[in-house]
């Protein structure tokens, strides 16, 4: 089936009923494996079992950033293609990105405290994703505070594409930041060399998170169609009397 | 009841829009305020309500309570529709009406005497400038004031918002209630005397 | 009274509702508070001696940023000219729309505060204490800030205005705010007496502020 005749939202939201089953089964199950490969894997002989937190934080930090890419495409598609269901694709991409992004923050602040003595380091890669996560707050401020959906959905789709061109400039901004300051003390995440019986539980784990986020994300891009039905029809009830 | 101006000046940016004026109103009685634009007729009427100062003259309401100001014994309906875009349509008058001490038992009636009890649940975003016209025009239904001071009140209106318009009027002036109306035209006052700003 | 609650509650419905303001200056705060480090660079020691001067300056900004819409949107509909024809005293009006504006835009700032503060490495005992002095201090920073609004209106000019017009008005706050949170963190000064004093001027502003808005509207507006 190709994209153009996804561009139907009656044909969408029957192809989403149809699907969805499926993906939240597939997810249910790659999760259950998963987590059986994390309870086996080894510890880490300096962190302990604190390490498998990485099994929750490396997927998180992966989709965080792929939910923007997601975004960035989406707003290609509202803008360049024009294509119906490509605002509501990058609207409802946004919340999940972020959340993904918070938890990212949160598990590396939890991972880092009893290394660093503190909850919170301003770190490279920590502070990118920081960063990445006030981006996705101001993309969701746009969603919000637009009361027009089409309107909100053209300037958020500049912001994402905008947001794209300069995460790369701001990741080596940051990252040359850091360098100007020795850091305390330099956190492994995961280790240099990364070792199989890690590296197989941790693609599992990325696999099922991403097919969450794929189920959450043609979840909600149903709950947004239905949702600017019933606008219509109230806008066309107000008209009507 | 009466109000009157006596003497009645008024300056804007400067520039003085007109003076000496003089009008009265009884009691059941109103009065149509017309002339080109510029004459002055939304700032005679924002004078009354006290929104501006007069430069010179004086206003008088007697007759009315003693305890209270005219503005507070007023409505205004001026250019603007006063609503908020993200309350509903019932929220919009309910507010208006707890504002100014009317019960909010008044709020249901009011809407049907405007025609919008079909939208009360919708936001006011949704609805037409006609439409936010009728609501505002709602407020002076149920918020009860013996004066009624108003600007263009019959703009964006169409015809039978026009005729609900004047039967809500001429209910009002049978009551007693006095109102003074700025327009280009008539707007379904029958006995209004008229009063001409502008050059003479 | 039933008109002033009325009023308190129609803004804050609307602070909340969709385009409201409600967790923007919460945001602004959070944006503001994590880009001072990318200036002074990422010294936890440095981070941690100037936190609160941070925090402080930060809730400052998005305090009094936030307030620019506060009369505007009553001004631009026509609100205003009706909330000025009723029997609750003008005053008293502004009042209930600063209360509002503080509930919905500065208490949300105060609640994050401890997140910030975790990331400015200020100490874990403390921050308690830094929290509860923005909990005092941002009602002088909304009720000092609603004259600046209510000027901007009256005189039909925007943001930077507001901010030129206030920011010197709010100095005493932020003396005294920074001084209870460093009092509170290294303990080398009392706490109470700058505690109070800011609590004095919250209260002070809360008759003051109201009483310059309602002239500036007043006079404004002709």
């Amino acid at each position: 089936m190709a994209v153009i005749d996804l561009a139907n939202p009656t044909r969408f939201l029957n192809l989403v009923n149809r699907v969805l089953p499926w993906l939240v089964a597939a997810t249910i199950l790659v999760f259950a494996f998963g987590l059986v490969r994390v309870v086996h894997a080894p510890d880490d002989y300096q962190q302990g079992a604190t390490v498998k937190i990485m099994f929750l934080h490396v997927p998180a930090a992966w989709l965080g950033m792929m939910g923007w890419g997601l975004m960035a495409v989406a707003a290609l598609g509202t803008l360049v293609w024009r294509h119906p269901l490509a605002d509501v694709a990058g609207k409802t991409a946004a919340p999940i990105g972020a959340a993904f992004t918070f938890i990212c923050l949160v598990t590396g602040s939890l991972w880092g405290r009893p290394t660093w003595g503190t909850y919170w380091v301003w770190d490279a890669r920590l502070t990118s994703v920081l960063v990445l996560f006030l981006l996705y707050l101001g993309v969701l401020a746009l969603y919000w505070t637009a009361e027009d959906p089409g309107r909100g959905s053209r300037a958020a789709a500049i912001l994402a594409l905008v947001g794209a061109v300069n995460i790369p400039i701001i990741k080596f901004s940051v990252d040359w930041w850091n360098t100007l300051h020795q850091p305390a003390s330099i956190l492994r995440m995961g280790g240099s060399a990364i070792d199989p019986s890690i590296l197989i539980p941790l693609l599992i784990m990325t696999g099922a998170f991403t097919l969450l986020f794929f189920t959450l994300h043609l979840a909600a891009m149903r709950n947004e169609i239905l949702r600017r039905r019933v606008r219509s029809m109230r806008l066309m009830q107000a008209a009507s009397a | 009841m009466r109000i009157s101006g006596e003497n009645l000046a008024c300056s804007r940016g400067g520039r003085e829009v007109f003076a000496g004026l003089n009008f009265s109103v009884s009691s059941g009685e109103a009065l149509l305020v017309t002339g080109p634009n510029g004459a002055g007729k939304s700032s005679l009427l924002r004078m009354i309500a006290g929104l501006i100062c007069k430069s010179a003259g004086q206003l008088e309401l007697t007759g009315g309570d003693d305890e209270a100001s005219l503005a507070e014994q007023a409505h205004y309906l001026g250019h603007q529709d006063a609503l908020k875009p993200s309350l509903t349509v019932a929220e919009n008058l309910q507010f208006w009406a707890a504002f100014y001490g009317a019960g909010h038992e008044t709020v249901a009636p009011a809407l049907e005497t405007a025609g919008l009890a079909p939208l009360a649940d919708l936001p006011a975003a949704y609805l037409s400038a006609g439409q936010r016209r009728r609501l505002s025009i709602a407020r002076l239904a149920a918020v009860k004031r013996v004066l009624w001071l108003l600007d263009e009140p019959t703009s964006a209106l169409d015809e039978a918002s026009q005729k609900r318009l004047a039967e809500l009027m001429r209910g009002h002036l049978a009551g007693g209630g006095m109102i003074i109306a700025a327009a280009h035209g008539p707007i379904g006052l029958d006995r209004a005397r008229e009063l001409k700003l502008g050059p003479s | 009274m039933n008109a002033l609650l009325a009023l308190l509650l129609r803004d804050i419905r609307l602070n909340t509702r969709v385009g409201g303001g409600a967790l923007m200056g919460a945001l602004f705060y959070l944006i503001v508070v994590v880009m001072m480090p990318f200036a002074l660079g990422p010294d936890l020691a440095l981070l941690a001696r100037i936190g609160p001067a941070i925090l402080w300056l930060g809730a400052l900004l998005a305090s009094l940023l936030a307030l620019d819409r506060l009369f505007a949107t009553d001004h631009d509909d026509g609100s205003l000219d009706l909330l000025m024809m009723s029997k609750l005293p003008l005053e008293l009006a502004i009042a209930a729309k600063a209360i509002a504006h503080w509930l919905t835009t500065a208490l949300p700032l105060v609640i994050i505060t401890p997140v910030l503060g975790l990331m400015l490495n200020i100490e874990l005992g403390a921050m308690g204490w830094v929290a509860l002095t923005l909990l005092a201090g941002t009602p002088a920073l909304t009720f000092i800030g609603l004259i600046g609004a209510a000027l901007s209106v009256a005189l039909r000019r925007g943001g930077l205005l507001l901010a030129v017009l206030v920011l010197p008005l709010t100095i005493p706050v932020l003396i005294f705010g920074v001084a209870a949170a460093n009092a509170a963190i290294t303990g080398a000064t009392s706490f109470g007496p700058a505690f109070t004093i800011l609590c004095a001027l919250s209260l002070a502003s809360l008759v003051l502020g109201p009483f310059a808005a309602a002239a500036a509207l007043r006079h404004g507006l002709e």
